[in-house]
């Protein structure tokens, strides 16, 4: 690691690389990954990165989060159920203390719950080791108590990396993050004990990037967006297979004019054959039994 | 740039909120709400009269359409000022013919230098909402009370004046509050507050001086988020309004009654070009069965008679 390259992953041209299978002859593994957060009124300071655009209590931006718990994830969950896509959770896991109904409805329904942190006003900006050891050991113990799942993966709360973070994830058996945007594959990612891989995340199919930070797209523009990226994915994922996610926020999808489109898109991509519709946690142990061993050896083989 | 131990301490961690302003409570496991005749869906439409002096204050937080060209900056000024002169008169046209009581959410300042729109507002019934002094008045986290306190109820009692209406509902500028503003709003008689967008339907919301109510007010059907910050098009905009109704209008049958809020600047929706389209988009909400036009204070007193 340099202060110019993360020299976290290797370099693996697309056109490249061993060929990546999924269960069934699926030729993509189709995931989505909604993002149930707590904002706090009045979060403390970071040296790094101040939380609101307004000073607290920033009632605009912490009112239309909140709007995801009591209204938003609802509205989602009845469209993922409608067409049998299981989320896997991005989660500030103090939802489980303030939300806990949220949690019981995502248990019964099967779905994931993965670690985004305590809150999404906590950053990892400027941790110890033993700090950022704390925050993955609350994670772990909290989704265990809350669901009986073994945590095995990670979004970085609010995106905050730092140089440690994907080293303690691996030390702490976590399999997969989701911090990185380099492929539409999982890949290694090079830590300095274990195994750790990136799965597709993706910034551009987020519906906070696509609805309001780069995008501005009114939501049947994303509903297009969503199409047109499953379309050329499973035309690829033929030859090799490929990674689809679709990351959301409750409060924005969950708004009664972006549920109906948000729902077409996932009828089309269900209605496809050879779609592998899953969670972060299948993918990775899946691609640790089947590929990981080979695309490491390729990689090495070819320098990396 | 180490953090300090507290840092990972979350005194506020446990059950509900991380505030005591409200409780925790969850849209789609409340009593239904019902509606006068049985209607489905309110349809709450809230002009937002606005008067942006050009002097304003930007600081610590700028307010929405607010602008910063070298003095004098005419080209802002009376762009907004179009609002008040020609485009709410648009708006009255377009609602009296379709039938709709709207809620104007209107500066002090609009009240006491409009009084033809005043008159124009009483004449249709029309409910007026505080929406603070004008729109170089922001409220904003940290801001003194005593000053707080002072341009809260400046505002109320002068909107009371020009008006000649109770004014029972206040919306912030920007949705922008301090953590007094609630307290503020309930010591001034306010019952029923814009600016909490976390809801479809109105709730109880406590302060330090009695109840209110947060209406929902909308933060997304907003003519100035879609068309002005996002660039949406104008027929996208309509579209969205269409998909909000159906999902509301469709939910009213298994969760009780909701609400259809939209908000509207007669300085944006209010040009020629672009009232056709709002036109349409009330027309398509207006042709269903189950459709209440109603003000902010007509959807509380029926919300308070069944809480």
């Amino acid at each position: 690691m340099t202060l110019s390259d993360p020299g976290i992953y290797a370099y693996s041209p697309y056109n490249d690389r061993p060929r990546i299978t999924w269960p069934n002859g699926a030729r993509v593994a189709f995931w989505v990954a909604p993002n149930i957060e707590f904002y706090e009124t009045h979060p403390p300071a970071n040296p790094v990165r101040q939380d609101m655009s307004r000073p607290a209590p920033d009632v605009a931006f912490y009112a239309h989060r909140d709007y995801g718990n009591r209204v938003g994830v609802w509205r989602m969950m009845e469209a993922m159920d409608r067409y049998g896509v299981r989320g896997s959770v991005s989660l500030n896991v103090a939802v489980c203390d303030h939300h806990p109904e949220i949690i019981e409805a995502c248990v019964e329904r099967g779905w994931e719950l993965f670690s985004h942190g305590v809150y999404n006003t906590r950053y990892q900006y400027g941790m110890s080791e033993a700090q950022h050891r704390a925050l993955i050991e609350d994670a772990i113990e909290t989704i265990d108590k809350a669901s009986g799942q073994k945590l095995a993966g990670w979004l970085s709360p609010a995106l905050s990396n730092t140089e440690q973070t994907l080293d303690l994830l691996a030390e702490y058996g976590v399999l997969y993050t989701c911090d990185l945007f380099h492929d539409d594959q999982p890949q290694p990612v090079k830590v300095e004990r274990g195994r750790l891989i990136s799965i597709p995340y993706s910034l551009e199919m987020n519906d906070i990037v696509v609805y309001h930070q780069i995008n501005s797209s009114p939501p049947r523009q994303y509903t297009e967006v969503i199409k047109r990226q499953f379309d050329q994915l499973y035309e690829e994922g033929a030859e090799n297979g490929t990674v689809m996610c679709i990351p959301l926020h409750p409060f924005l999808v969950g708004q009664p004019h972006r549920v109906g489109p948000f729902a077409e898109a996932l009828e089309y991509i269900t209605g496809h054959d050879d779609v592998w519709v899953t969670t972060g946690r299948e993918i990775a142990e899946y691609y640790f039994e089947h590929h990981y061993d080979a695309v490491v050896a390729a990689q090495s083989a070819a320098g990396e | 740039m180490s953090l300090p131990d507290d840092y990972l301490v979350y005194p506020i961690r446990g059950y509900g909120m991380d505030h005591d302003r409200y409780g925790w409570d969850i849209l789609f496991r409340r009593k239904p709400v019902e509606w006068p005749g049985g209607a489905r869906v309110a349809l709450w439409i809230t002009p937002l009269l606005q008067w942006f002096p050009m002097d304003m204050e930007t600081r610590p937080v700028a307010p929405p359409g607010g602008f910063n060209r070298p003095y004098p900056d005419y080209r802002n000024y009376s762009h907004r000022d179009y609002s008040l002169r020609v485009g709410i008169f648009r708006f009255f046209r377009l609602f009296d013919e379709l039938g709709i009581k709207a809620s104007a959410a209107m500066n002090s300042a609009v009240g006491e230098r409009y009084p033809v729109v005043v008159d124009e507002i009483n004449r249709r019934s029309w409910e007026v909402i505080a929406h603070g002094a004008h729109m170089g008045r922001m409220h904003y986290g940290g801001m003194d009370e005593k000053l707080e306190a002072e341009r809260v109820e400046s505002c109320i009692r002068s909107l009371r004046e020009t008006t000649g209406q109770p004014v029972r509902g206040w919306l912030s500028i920007g949705k922008s509050e301090s953590d007094n503003t609630p307290d503020l709003l309930a010591a001034n008689g306010i019952e029923y507050q814009c600016d909490w967008c976390n809801d479809d339907m109105p709730y109880r919301f406590r302060t330090r001086n009695g109840d209110l109510f947060a209406m929902p007010h909308t933060v997304e059907l907003d003519d100035r988020e879609a068309l002005l910050r996002f660039h949406h098009r104008e027929a996208e905009f309509v579209q969205q309004i269409k998909d909000q109704f159906d999902v509301l209008h469709a939910e009213a049958e298994r969760y009780g009654g909701r609400i259809l809020s939209i908000s509207l600047h007669p300085w944006v929706m209010g040009h020629p070009y672009r009232i056709g389209y709002l036109r349409e988009a009330l027309e398509y909400v207006l042709g269903h069965d189950g459709v209440w036009p109603a003000t902010g204070a007509e959807i509380l007193d029926a919300c308070k008679e069944q809480a």
